[in-house]
């Protein structure tokens, strides 16, 4: 069974104008348990909308989402937000850590409202990705990249089944991004968490095997492209 | 049920950093919250312990009688040595009581003269051997005192009085004529402290105790027992009909007594007033100034509504520049009813520790209260003083701040993930 299921998907915005345009229209999109996936958009091709849907942070106004066995758009608020929580991991192209907390305490904060909190999981998770020695810092006093470091340890709290990550490595050099990209990589594989990553950056997208176009699942892409808002 | 509790553990996590975070904005509604909180116990507190000092306190007696006048002015001159005497009544009053069966106690009292503002009163030395301040309880003296022989110029302290005038057994003092103190109404006549006074925490702690035929010996006074004046020579006695005294304190062996007298003396006599029963006295003052404390309890309230609303300002002032910390919660798993928690639970910590930092502040109002009402009326309040304000008001603070965080609480409840996710710019 798939880690991840969408049939059908269609979600509409409203411009400024008041028109209505389509810009997810997905009729089928699968990921597998395990698997590392690369979908490659361009800007403003509707990536972060695809992956908002598939969190359950945005609702579809057609069609079935289904991850790690449970169907998300038949869930209420509060039960997307339960398996947000259990299954699902989001690396943020900004990372979005919380700036008042540390590193251990942002990762624990993604244990709290799902598993529980584990803190020599969580410990643990931050000695893997190299920041061991600065638990107790806060974003601030971080690099861009052990930012990005701590927000992998932090997709991967719950031990989610997928790891979302929305351009990660975005704000990265080509030298670190490199890096962080296979941290990634190996971290899910030890956690038996499929990933699905978007990215526009062929240096990232080469490294995996399975790279899928955007354009070729999403039907909606071409009015996306001339809306020119970022819903 | 399990991840709720985990999610509570999350909620902790975001009150404390957010206190710490908005570390200024909590410091001062904190204050406000102790603020208001002590005032409101304070003002609780001070008004339970007054009124039951003055109503229902250890008068130690259960009548006064005294001249025609004012009961009130009665019982406040001779039970809590403020105001002036309404006037005197002839010795025969006293004796006629002294010798009813019904009454089993009758102490005389002397007043109109100060030692530097302390009042002097005359009286007999039953007021050491049988008057009980307090039940069971009659006043002693620190060691190395005694009580005072009524046939010499010998005073008695009381223990404020005695600190505040630095007084000790052996000093001499010259009684000043009046009730305040002024440099040239002093007596010749010297009288030699024989006694401290242990405290009792009554307004007798403030009272030096003279005899009574002192009071009718000093120098200037004149007594009008028979209707003319009659002064007092050395080495004579003083016939009885000549003799009169401000007030006779009473205790009585059946509580009808006190009515069947009140309806004697004050109903049907036109000579003297009855005072009783003391506590009823007091109480119908308290009710004449009952809206005073009814100003107090309304000024406090106004304190606790200003600190509520502080929470309310200073958190809901927040919840704009924290929209993306929600969404990113959010992201994370948090259901909305989590972070609205969150900001309630937030808001009713602030309250919470305010209103136990409001029992310093308590502390502080009554400890000054207490020095300033001991001062002037010789009651003590005590700042241990178990009042249910102590414990309903820090669970009312608690409450009103938890509610007053529902409004910012409904606004992050609000905040949506998906446009807050981003970074503003």
């Amino acid at each position: 069974m798939p880690v991840l299921d969408v049939k059908d998907l269609k979600k509409e915005f409203i411009a400024p104008d008041g028109e209505r345009h389509l810009v997810i229209d997905v009729p089928s999109f699968v990921v597998d348990p395990t698997a590392h996936v690369a979908l490659q958009g361009s800007s403003g091709s509707g990536k972060t909308t695809f992956l908002n849907l598939l969190a359950g942070i945005l609702l579809p106004d057609r069609g079935v989402i289904t991850v790690a066995g449970e169907c998300l758009t038949s869930l209420g608020e509060s039960g997307r937000d339960r398996v947000r929580a259990r299954h699902i991991g989001y690396v943020f192209q900004t990372f979005n850590l919380l700036q008042g907390y540390t590193a251990l305490e942002n990762v624990m904060l993604g244990m709290m409202f799902g598993r529980g909190a584990d803190t020599a999981f969580a410990r643990a998770l931050l000695e893997r990705v190299g920041l061991g020695a600065r638990m107790n810092y806060r974003p601030r006093q971080l690099s861009v990249g052990q930012q990005q470091r701590v927000a992998v340890a932090r997709a991967l709290a719950n031990r989610p089944k997928l790891v979302l990550a929305d351009e990660p490595t975005g704000n990265l050099d080509q030298h670190h991004a490199g890096e962080a990209l296979t941290l990634m990589r190996e971290v899910c594989r030890e956690n038996d968490a499929a990933l699905l990553l978007v990215s526009h950056d062929r240096d990232i997208l080469a490294q995996f095997e399975d790279v899928r176009q955007l354009a070729a699942i999403n039907r909606a892409l071409s009015s996306v492209a001339t809306l020119g808002v970022r819903p | 049920m399990k991840e709720r509790t985990h999610a509570l553990g999350g909620v902790a996590l975001i009150v404390r950093r957010s206190l710490r975070q908005h570390a200024l904005s909590t410091t001062v509604t904190l204050l406000a919250t102790a603020l208001a909180s002590g005032l409101v116990m304070a003002v609780f507190s001070i008004q339970a312990q007054t009124y039951e000092a003055f109503t229902g306190g250890p008068a130690g007696f259960d009548a006064v009688l005294g001249a025609r006048g004012s009961q009130l002015q009665l019982v406040l001159n001779t039970v809590f040595h403020l105001e002036t005497s309404p006037g005197n009544i002839p010795w025969s009053l006293y004796t006629t009581l002294k010798n009813d069966r019904r009454v089993s106690l009758a102490i005389p009292y002397a007043t109109g003269d100060n030692y530097m503002g302390y009042r002097l009163v005359g009286t007999t030395d039953e007021v050491f051997t049988k008057f009980e301040y307090r039940e069971g309880a009659h006043f002693e003296v620190e060691p190395g005192g005694r009580f005072f022989d009524t046939t010499r110029r010998e005073a008695v302290i009381g223990s404020f009085a005695a600190s505040k005038l630095g007084l000790k057994p052996g000093d001499l003092i010259n009684p000043y004529h009046g009730l305040t103190y002024s440099e040239t109404s002093q007596h010749p006549e010297q009288y030699t402290v024989v006694g401290i006074l242990k405290p009792t925490n009554t307004p007798s702690d403030r009272v030096i105790w003279i005899p009574i035929e002192g009071i009718f010996r000093m120098s200037g006074h004149v007594l009008r027992g028979t209707g003319e004046v009659y002064e007092a020579r050395a080495g004579q006695s003083i016939p009885d009909e000549h003799k009169e005294v401000s007030a006779v304190m009473l205790k009585f062996k059946n509580p009808k007594t006190g009515f069947d007298l009140d309806m004697t003396i004050n109903k049907q006599g036109k000579v003297a007033t009855l005072a009783y029963p003391i506590g009823r006295v007091m109480a119908e003052l308290f009710e004449k100034i009952g809206w005073v404390n009814r100003v107090l309890e309304l000024v406090a309230y106004l304190v606790v509504v200003v600190a509520t609303s502080a929470i309310l300002a200073s958190i809901y002032n927040t919840i704009n520049e924290r929209r993306r910390e929600f969404a990113i919660l959010r992201a994370l798993g948090a259901r909305r009813g989590t972070v609205f928690t969150a900001i309630v639970a937030e808001a009713g910590t602030i309250a919470l520790i305010g209103s136990e930092l409001g029992f310093l502040v308590y502390g502080a109002i009554l400890a000054t209260a207490a020095v300033a009402v001991r001062q002037q009326t010789g009651v003590v309040l005590d700042v241990l003083h178990a009042h249910p304000a102590l414990c309903l008001t820090p669970l009312g603070m608690t409450l009103a701040g938890a509610l007053a965080g529902v409004v910012p609480a409904v606004k992050a409840y609000s905040t949506d993930i998906a446009t807050n996710l981003t970074p503003i710019s």
